[in-house]
């Protein structure tokens, strides 16, 4: 096998807080190849800090520690802000939790793609228009000459999801964190923009890691997948075993899932157990 | 559905309502009864308007056409009154821009208990925080210094502190695990039984609606295509085809 796209050695994110010291991840250690690699696990777990410090996107205040940070070889603990800006922008993309926040309030849609995709390549004006319109396309806008002049407060929950995928597809990053990237989408558009991301894998050998609660999305989508807990990762398993999955909390969630035509309630809830903090 | 229901026992009540953004119609003569104590999904397709039904009822999107009762009352479009959050509240999509980020859990919890002069405030608080599996920890924080999950958990919180007899639902477990959803699809659960609270529950997760809702209506194009009972959706018993391919796409990615 050929070296990891990213190697995650014993990652640790610690925040300084009012009430004492927050350990939001608490040496997490893992690589990437050019793969679908799935992250699930507790709300507050420690997913979107994970995927931050990659990106360099870390709150000032915070400590960062690892024994191994590494993309392509760079160390990105060593990394000047200017370079990590440049990586940001051209190699290593991500699609942030909360699309419409990360979004610029004052620009329109259209605006803000035609920026980007001027920043990646020379176009003119009107070439750059067209493209950022088939973009939106791509993503199942539906009426995108209307999206494109709204701005961000002005579209909705999944359509503000899906201005982002459509600009991170601009940039072509050779790897992608996906954080929660269909989370507001319907299902039948869900499945659209995963095959959109799944060729981004296949044809250009994009790494992928893809971030979200919905266990029957990642387990039909990824092919391995990490399981947080606390802060830790405690399990790793190729995402077609996740039903036969080992640990409790794993297990605890395949059970508590609602299903069209079971009729539990209230729905069974884990017992969280001290020793899987540990 | 049958007009006998359309009595003291309507919680709410739109009809024909019309909903326009410069030419764009988002909501095209929406018509929904939900009795008290119901439980009334909504699912459909992105951009078809779900959100902003929910909005116009909660006064937060005007409407140009239609009617709207709730609780026995009349409202126009536009803004509300005190009364009106004391009956109705809403948990939005989207958790970032829903909560404050520079209040601290605290003073989220408390302006609405404050503004409604209610009293115990200090146990209340602590009450819901643990409702909704935050503890104490939580209740100093910044709203910013909270993940995804955490603040929708403070966001419902903030919604069933007031006591209000109808919730409006946009998407509320969809950025939580299954633990936690699990959790707060009981606690919710337990609530309406509690105090027969009536629910309008958006979502595109047809496991939770068919868990928590008696109906659900379809939703495409701005127009409401369906209403069907849940149990429509195990028996396949429905007449669109969209909500066939909503079902079928809620079982997972298929490569190929
Ligand atoms: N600025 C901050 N200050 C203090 N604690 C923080 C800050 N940002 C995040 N945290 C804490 O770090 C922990 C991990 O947060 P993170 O956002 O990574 O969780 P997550 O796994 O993505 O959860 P979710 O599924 O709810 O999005 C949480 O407990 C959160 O409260
Ligand atoms: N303030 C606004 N200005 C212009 N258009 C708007 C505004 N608010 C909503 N819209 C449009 O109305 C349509 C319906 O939006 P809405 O948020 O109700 O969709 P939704 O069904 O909730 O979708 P999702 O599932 O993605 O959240 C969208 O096309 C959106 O762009
Ligand atoms: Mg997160
Ligand atoms: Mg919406």
């Amino acid at each position: 096998m050929s070296a990891p796209l990213l190697t995650v050695d014993d990652l640790r994110v610690t925040f300084p807080t009012r009430t004492g010291e927050v350990q939001a991840v608490r040496g997490v250690s893992f690589t990437l190849g050019r793969e679908r690699l799935g992250i699930v696990g507790e709300s507050g777990s420690g997913k979107s800090q994970t995927g931050r410090a990659i990106m360099g996107l870390t709150p000032g205040h915070a400590k960062i520690t690892a024994s191994k940070l590494e993309f392509d070889g760079i160390d990105l603990l060593k990394a000047t802000p200017k370079q990590r800006r440049d990586l940001r922008g051209k190699r290593i993309g991500m699609i942030l939790q909360d699309p419409k926040y990360s979004l610029n309030p004052v620009m329109t849609i259209g605006k803000q793609i035609i920026e980007t995709l001027l920043a990646h390549e020379k176009l003119s004006r009107s070439e750059a228009r067209e493209r950022a319109l088939k973009m939106l396309e791509a993503v199942q806008i539906r009426d995108p000459e209307r999206v494109f002049g709204l701005y961000p407060n002005e579209v909705s929950g999944g359509m503000g999801q899906r201005v982002m995928i459509a600009m991170m597809l601009i940039c072509g990053p050779e790897m992608l964190i996906a954080d929660e990237p269909t989370s507001a989408l319907d299902v039948t558009v869900q499945l659209d923009v995963l095959s959109i991301l799944d060729k981004l894998v296949a044809e250009r050998g994009m790494g992928l890691v893809f971030i979200s609660h919905d266990l029957r999305l990642v387990s039909s989508f990824c092919d391995r997948v990490i399981v947080m807990y606390a802060g830790r990762i405690v399990e790793e398993l190729p995402s077609a075993d996740l039903a036969q999955a080992k640990h409790p909390y794993t297990q605890g969630l395949l059970n508590c899932l609602p299903t069209i035509g079971t009729d539990r309630h209230p729905l069974p809830v884990l017992e969280r157990k001290a020793e899987w903090s540990a | 559905m049958k007009m006998g229901k359309m009595t003291d026992r309507t919680a709410l009540s739109v009809r024909d309502m019309v909903v326009t953004f410069d030419e764009y119609v988002a909501l095209d003569k929406v018509s929904v009864d939900v009795a008290t104590g119901e439980s009334f999904g909504i699912v459909g397709e992105s951009g078809s308007g779900k959100s902003t039904l929910l909005r116009a009822v909660a006064g937060l999107n005007r409407f140009d056409e239609g009617t709207l009762s709730v609780d026995g009352r009349t409202y126009r479009s536009g803004s509300r009154d005190k009364e009106f959050y004391r009956t109705v509240q809403m948990v939005f999509q989207d958790p970032y821009g829903s909560l404050h980020p520079r209040q601290t859990v605290d003073r989220l919890l408390l302006e609405p208990l404050a503004i409604h002069g209610f009293d115990d405030i200090d146990g209340r608080i602590a009450r819901a925080l643990d409702e909704v599996g935050l503890g104490a920890g939580f209740r100093f924080r910044y709203s910013h210094q909270l993940s995804g999950g955490q603040r929708q958990r403070i966001a419902i919180a903030r919604a069933l502190i007031l006591e209000p007899k109808i919730l409006l639902l946009d998407e509320p477990t969809s950025a939580l695990d299954a633990s936690i959803q699990a959790e707060i699809l009981n606690l919710l659960e337990q609530a309406r039984k509690d105090r027969n609270l009536t629910f309008v529950m958006v979502s595109h997760d047809l496991g939770v609606i068919s868990h928590m809702c008696e109906r659900v209506a379809v939703m495409k194009n701005g127009r409401i295509v369906e209403t069907v009972p849940v149990e429509a959706l195990e028996k396949r018993a429905f007449s669109e085809d969209y909500t066939r391919q909503l079902l079928v796409a809620s079982e997972g990615f298929r490569r190929g």
